[in-house]
């Protein structure tokens, strides 16, 4: 295995600024990884060996003559394939894009490429970004590099397996309960979701359009900082787009770095606790919550008394903007066509719901149709409706806590990674896992999982939630930046070290 | 407590365009109760009288110069396209026999 895949970004991109390693070498590096071990983890949908090359290439150029287009410039990533890109299907883990050739590249996809970021491929998720286990793939499940007979979190498993996995020192997720965070708490990798409005979602494929937030991943805090930087900022093709300057994460994790939290008021979530929780989920977050207190942090309990509506309104709300936004899948102006070979004796509604039968998998019909008793005449205001208010409450609870506090910490998901299949024909099971990460979305504040040890019954990783204001999420990267640092000088290095070889099994 | 029969999934699967089979409507009838019996808890707060929240962030229109600027040609908005023809979608008819 070449050592320059088990780099972080920061210490890459440093290595190929002064020309150690080209940006080439890197890129290669990381590509025969994915070739070596992507057969067991089935991390991509999609690997793109020459344009990833290529686009290193230019970068090697541009450095041999003194330019270097970001701090990042040269590292490889792996991208969400629910961002769309010019030059690589985008299929949303979906049959009904299968083979989609986008027209346009999504704004954070312009953004990595002017930044000098290598694409080395699309990443698998669940279709649609619906999920928490990347199970409801249509092109199979992702498989945890921890335990690959595990999922590695949804939607955005391919993006944190890839991390786990050495496969690349970066990726890009999006959160709309959980997404990003979840599989980062379950493969000991660093998702953060930031605050809604601050990364454009031009270009980012539709679930719930007012919960859905593109963000970094990464295997360390400042590398997940250096990413934020990148891709946030106002962008006037998404009209939710915030138009203030990006937050100074970089900055802050820096600052975190150093090891001290004297000042910083740190508030326990009272009510993410007690039962459906894993108990050594549970010791690693008690754990953690010592450590920023001999950090200097003063910690308080805190109450949300409105959190434990969250899911209930996560799963009226989510479904509903799903059923309006997946309309646009109607079989006419691309993706698939059904049509059983009958085009001229079929109507247009008729070809539309075979193809939206055959293109769409269970999970997705099923919130399609949850999603359209909750909008339907007679039930809206007892479902919607109501779910619309407890976001108000949960919006309020989140405001009266932060007067108290400067963050807000909870475990990233009640459990440790489970075994694939082990929840699938449950869907309530399943939805379980986003309790502790959907008020942020609800809400639209920042948050994000850094990992928190491994659990003592399972040895798998879990996650340490850090939640912050909207539009302060400098605060929640000093506090992750300082508690890993901390961690990892008690626990003897970085926890993703310790994750177990990977034994080449070729596809 | 809400409940959802067979019937009425497989008219929301009409609504929603989707030509659900027998199996999948007998599945997702029950698994659709479970869940709607527990996103129900929301109703709780129904009567209380707070706002509702669309958006996280306040909406505001936006506008932009009224300026020619680059867009798709018709080459690529027609790149995905199921079907085409002399530049444009083909589709289905859109008229059932009865209209």
């Amino acid at each position: 295995m070449s050592e320059l895949i088990r780099l972080s970004a920061a210490d890459l991109a440093d290595k190929i600024h002064k020309r150690e390693v080209s940006a080439v070498e890197a890129t290669q590096a990381h590509l025969d990884r994915i070739a070596e071990v992507d057969g067991a983890v089935h991390a991509f949908l999609h690997v793109n060996t020459e344009g990833a090359l290529a686009a290193a290439a230019k970068v090697d150029e541009q450095i041999a003559v003194g330019e270097v287009a970001s701090p990042l410039a040269g590292v490889p990533l792996a991208l969400k394939d629910v961002m769309t890109t010019i030059d690589a299907p985008t299929t949303v883990g979906s049959k009904i894009l299968e083979n989609w050739l986008p027209p346009y590249d999504a704004t954070v996809t312009e953004r990595l490429r002017a930044a000098g970021i290598v694409i080395l491929g699309k990443t698998n998720m669940d279709e649609f970004a619906m999920g928490s286990s990347t199970e409801n793939s249509a092109y199979g499940p992702t498989h945890n590099p921890w335990d690959l007979e595990r999922i590695p979190g949804g939607s955005g498993g391919g993006s944190s397996a890839s991390l786990a996995a050495f496969e690349a020192p970066l990726a890009i997720g999006t959160d709309t309960g959980g997404s990003i965070r979840q599989p980062g708490a379950v493969t000991g990798t660093v998702g953060v979701k930031p605050t809604y409005g601050t990364v454009s979602r031009y270009g980012l494929v539709a679930f719930s359009s007012s919960l859905d937030q593109a963000g970094p991943c990464a295997r360390t805090v400042l590398d997940a900082a250096l990413l934020h930087e990148v891709i946030a900022g106002y962008d006037p093709m998404d009209s939710t787009s915030i138009n203030q300057p990006v937050r100074p994460v970089v900055e802050a994790a820096r600052q975190g770095a150093t090891g001290d939290l004297k000042g910083v008021k740190v508030g326990v979530v009272r009510e993410f606790r007690g039962e459906g929780y894993q108990q050594g989920v549970i010791d690693c977050f008690d754990a953690a919550v010592q450590q920023l207190r001999d950090l200097g942090a003063e910690v308080v309990e805190v109450s949300c008394p409105h959190f434990k509506y969250a899911l209930g309104a996560y799963y009226l709300i989510a479904p509903s903007e799903a059923s309006s936004n997946l309309a646009r899948f109607d079989a006419m102006r691309y993706g698939l066509r059904v049509d059983n070979g009958a085009l001229g004796e079929l109507s247009a509604e008729q070809v539309m719901s075979l193809t939206r039968e055959a293109g769409f998998g269970p999970e997705v019909k099923r919130r399609i149709i949850l999603g359209t008793y909750a909008l339907s005449a007679g039930y809206y205001d007892a479902y919607y409706g109501s779910a619309q208010k407890v976001r108000t409450l949960i919006s309020r609870d989140f405001t009266s806590a932060f007067e108290q506090v400067d963050v807000l910490v909870a475990p990233t998901t009640p459990t440790t990674a489970f075994k694939i299949g082990e929840r699938i024909d449950d869907p309530l099971a399943m939805y379980l896992n986003d309790l502790c990460t959907i008020p942020s979305n609800l809400a639209g504040n920042a948050a994000l999982s850094v990992p928190s040890g491994l659990a003592a019954e399972d040895g798998l990783p879990a996650g340490l939630q850090v939640m912050a204001p909207a539009l302060a999420d400098e605060r929640m990267y000093r506090v992750a930046a300082a508690y890993e640092v901390a961690r990892d000088a008690a626990q003897g290095g970085p926890l993703i070290n310790r994750v177990p070889e990977l034994e080449a099994i070729s596809r | 407590m809400p409940s959802i029969s067979r019937d009425e999934v497989a008219h929301l699967a009409r609504l929603a365009r989707l030509a659900a089979t027998d199996d999948e409507l007998d599945l997702f009838a029950g698994q659709l109760d479970t869940i709607l019996n527990a996103v129900a808890q929301v109703g709780e707060v129904s009567q209380q009288d707070v706002p509702p929240t669309s958006h996280a962030v306040p909406l505001t229109n936006v506008f932009r110069e009224d300026v020619v600027r680059p867009c798709l040609t018709q080459q690529q908005a027609l790149s995905g396209a199921p079907s085409a023809e002399e530049g444009r979608f083909r589709v289905p008819r859109i008229l059932g026999e009865e209209q």
